[in-house]
C-alpha cells in the first residue's frame, strides 16, 4: 500500500494542489449539478412553507420539531469530527492528519451553516428569528439565559466562528502560495487579500505556531461542550426518554461517529474528483476507518447504556416510549438505526475492507443514514408518546415539505463544500511539505543509525 | 545613512544555516545581524528558530486577557440582563442563578480567548503586511530566503558571503 512518497518534490505538491483549483474531473460538475438541484428543491419547499404557513410541514402539537430539529442535530453532529479531530491530532503530532484536515475543517464549517438553517426554518416566521438574540430592547426583555436552547445558540455561534478562524488561520500560508502562482484576475485579488501579506518570515511562523496550537487547545473543550449542550436541549427537559444522564456523552460519541463517517465519504470523493490519490492515501484512509470503528463501538455501548437506564429506571412512560420505538410505527426506522449504526460498522473490523474504496464509500453512507435515523428516533417517538395520553399521536408522518428540506440541506452542504474545494486548496500544501520533510529526516537518521550499528 | 535590501535564495536549510552562522560571527559595519536579518521559509521549521536563537512570542498573553475578558463580559452581560428582571416576580428563585450562567460564561471565555488570540497573532506577526522590499515566490515552493538590510558599504561583504555559500539567486534593491 502506497503512502505519501518521501522523495516527492515540493514543487510538485504545489502543482498538484493548485491544479485542483483549475481542473477537477467531470464528476465534480455532475455532483455540483445534482447538489444545485437538491438545494433548489429544498429552497422551493421553504418558499412554499413561508408563503402558505407551517401547516404544510404537517407539524402539530405534540410533534412540534419533526424532521427539522432532528436534521439540525444531525448536521451539528456532522460538524464535530472535522475541527475536533484536526485539533486533537494536531496536539498529538499525528502527521497523517496533514493531507486531510483542511477539508475536514471545511466540512465542520459548512455543516454548522447548514444546521443553523433548520433552526430558522422550524420557527416558520423567519422574521422573528431576532427574538432569540440577546440584545437590549425597549421593553427590557431578554432571552431566557437559563434555557439550554439559548446555550445552544451561543455554543453553536462560538463553535462556528472559532472553526472558521481555525480554518482561516491554518490556510494563510497556503493562500500565499496560491497568490504567488495565480494569474491576474479576481482570484488573484481574493488570495492577495486573504493571504494578508504572508511571506513565511521567521516572525510570522513563530507566532503562527503558537496561535494555531492555542486555538486547537480551545477547540477541543469547545467541541465537546457544543454537542453536550445540544444533548441538554433534551436531557434537561422532563420528556420521557430524554431525561437521561448519559445523553451528553452519547451525543458527543454520536457526533464524532457521524463526522468520521462523513470524512470517509468526502475523502473518497475528493481523492477521485481532484486526483489527490498521491496525498489522500490508502494508509491514511485505513487509520480513519479504524478510528471510526472504535467510535462506532463506543456509540453502540452508550446506546445500550441508555436503553438499560430507561429499562431499569422503572419510569413506566419512558419504558413505553422505548417499547414503542422497538415495536410500534417507528420500529423499522429504529431497527434501521441499530443495523446501520452498530452492525454495518463491523465491516470495518475486516482488514481487507479497510482499504476497499467501493465498500467504504457505501458503508460510510449507510453509517450516516443510521446516524440521521438516530436523531429522528430521539425526537419523534418521545413527542408522539408523552406523559399525557391525550397528547399521544403515534401516526404523525412528516410531510413532503419537511422531507424536501432535509433533502435540500444535503444539496446546500454539498454545494458549499464543492465550491470551497474549487476555490481554496483542500489539501494543506505547506503541511504536506512539513510531513514529507520530517519523514525524510527521520529516514536519514534511521539510515545513519543503521550504518553506525554496522 | 539609508539602508538597502539584499535577498539570497538557498535550496536547503543547511546552506541557509551556514550563512546565518557566518553572518553572526562576522563583524560587518552597517549591518546588525539581530535586527537586519529575516529568514523566509516555505514551512514552519524548528531549525530556523534554533539557529536564530530564542525570540519571545507574546500571543499567549493576548489569549489570557481575551479569555478572561470574554468570560467576565459573558457573566456580567447575562447577570445584568437577569438583574433587569428584578422588578418581575421570580417566585423565590435566585435573580442571578450561577449554574446555568456558568455554561454561557464558559462559552464566552472560549470565544473571547479565540478572538483575541487571533488579534494577538495579527499584531505580533505584523499582519496584514505590505509586500517586503524584496520577495521571491520561490519561497512559497521550496527555497529558503535570507533577507538582509544593510548600509551601502556592507552590501558587497554580504553579497560575497551569500555567493560563497552557493546562493541560487541574489536579488538586490536598487540604490536610491
Amino acid at each position: 500500500m502506497k503512502d505519501i512518497r518521501e522523495d516527492i518534490a515540493w514543487a510538485k505538491i504545489n502543482q498538484d494542489v493548485l491544479k485542483s483549483l483549475e481542473a477537477p474531473r467531470k464528476l465534480y460538475w455532475v455532483i455540483l449539478f445534482f447538489a444545485l438541484l437538491a438545494f433548489g428543491f429544498g429552497l422551493g419547499c421553504e418558499v412554499y412553507q413561508y408563503q402558505t404557513g407551517m401547516g404544510v410541514a404537517n407539524l402539530n402539537n405534540p410533534q412540534v420539531w419533526g424532521l427539522y430539529i432532528a436534521t439540525f442535530i444531525f448536521w451539528i453532529g456532522m460538524s464535530h469530527s472535522g475541527t475536533l479531530l484536526s485539533a486533537i491530532l494536531h496536539l498529538m503530532h499525528a502527521d497523517w492528519r496533514k493531507p486531510i484536515y483542511r477539508f475536514a475543517e471545511a466540512m465542520t464549517t459548512f455543516s454548522l451553516m447548514t444546521a443553523g438553517l433548520f433552526v430558522m426554518v422550524h420557527i416558520g416566521r423567519l422574521w422573528m428569528f431576532y427574538y432569540a438574540l440577546p440584545y437590549p430592547n425597549d421593553r427590557g426583555i431578554w432571552p431566557n439565559f437559563q434555557s439550554p436552547l439559548l446555550w445552544d445558540a451561543m455554543a453553536i455561534f462560538t463553535y462556528l466562528s472559532s472553526s472558521v478562524l481555525f480554518l482561516f488561520v491554518g490556510m494563510i500560508p497556503d493562500l500565499a502560495i496560491v497568490r504567488d502562482n495565480m494569474h491576474a484576475g479576481w482570484r488573484k485579488k481574493l488570495y492577495t487579500l486573504l493571504a494578508l501579506g504572508w511571506e513565511g518570515t521567521d516572525r510570522q511562523w513563530r507566532n503562527f505556531r503558537v496561535t494555531y496550537l492555542t486555538i486547537a487547545c480551545f477547540l477541543i473543550p469547545l467541541a465537546v461542550s457544543v454537542h453536550s449542550i445540544v444533548a441538554s436541549d433534551f436531557a434537561m427537559s422532563q420528556q420521557p426518554g430524554w431525561h437521561v444522564t448519559s445523553f451528553p456523552p452519547y451525543f458527543v460519541a454520536g457526533a464524532l461517529y457521524s463526522g468520521c463517517a462523513a470524512i470517509i465519504t468526502l475523502f473518497i470523493m475528493l481523492r477521485y474528483v481532484f486526483k489527490f490519490e498521491e496525498y489522500m492515501t490508502l494508509p491514511i484512509l485505513k487509520k480513519i476507518v479504524r478510528l471510526t470503528f472504535a467510535i462506532a463501538m463506543i456509540w453502540t455501548y452508550l446506546n445500550a447504556v441508555e436503553f438499560a437506564s430507561v429499562w431499569y429506571s422503572h419510569d413506566a412512560v419512558s419504558k413505553d416510549v422505548l417499547i414503542q420505538k422497538m415495536t410500534g410505527n417507528y420500529a423499522p426506522f429504529w431497527w434501521g438505526m441499530i443495523f446501520c449504526g452498530s452492525v454495518v460498522p463491523l465491516v470495518f473490523a475486516f482488514k481487507r475492507f479497510q482499504t476497499n474504496i467501493p465498500v467504504l464509500f457505501a458503508t460510510s453512507l449507510l453509517l450516516n443514514l443510521g446516524m440521521w435515523l438516530e436523531r429522528w428516533m430521539i425526537v419523534a417517538p418521545t413527542f408522539s408518546h408523552g406523559y399525557y395520553p391525550w397528547t399521544w399521536d403515534h401516526d404523525q408522518w412528516p410531510s413532503m415539505v419537511q422531507w424536501g428540506m432535509v433533502f435540500g440541506s444535503f444539496g446546500w452542504f454539498t454545494l458549499l463544500f464543492l465550491i470551497f474545494c474549487k476555490v481554496f486548496p483542500s489539501v494543506s500544501m505547506y503541511e504536506v511539505k512539513e510531513m514529507v520533510y520530517h519523514r525524510t529526516l527521520h529516514l536519514k537518521k534511521s539510515e545513519a543509525a543503521e550504518e553506525g550499528a554496522h | 545613512m539609508s539602508k538597502r535590501h539584499l535577498l539570497a535564495l538557498y535550496s536547503n536549510f543547511d546552506e541557509a544555516e551556514a550563512v546565518v552562522k557566518e553572518l553572526r560571527t562576522a563583524t560587518i559595519n552597517g549591518f546588525d545581524v539581530k535586527d537586519d536579518m529575516v529568514i523566509k521559509s516555505p514551512i514552519e521549521h524548528p531549525e530556523v528558530e534554533e539557529f536564530l536563537g530564542d525570540k519571545p512570542v507574546y500571543v499567549q498573553w493576548f489569549t489570557l486577557i481575551g479569555a478572561l475578558l470574554g468570560g467576565l463580559f459573558g457573566f456580567f452581560l447575562i447577570s445584568g440582563a437577569q438583574a433587569n428582571f428584578y422588578m418581575q416576580l421570580k417566585g423565590g428563585k435566585p435573580i442571578v442563578p450561577f449554574p446555568p450562567n456558568f455554561v454561557l460564561t464558559y462559552e464566552m471565555f472560549i470565544l473571547g480567548g479565540v478572538f483575541i488570540t487571533i488579534l494577538g497573532f495579527l499584531i505580533c506577526a505584523g499582519l496584514p503586511a505590505k509586500r517586503s522590499a524584496l520577495y521571491s515566490s520561490k519561497v512559497s515552493v521550496d527555497n529558503i530566503a535570507i533577507l538582509v538590510k544593510a548600509e551601502e558599504g556592507a552590501i558587497s561583504v554580504l553579497k560575497a558571503i551569500f555567493t560563497k555559500h552557493k546562493a541560487l539567486e541574489i536579488q538586490e534593491e536598487a540604490g536610491k
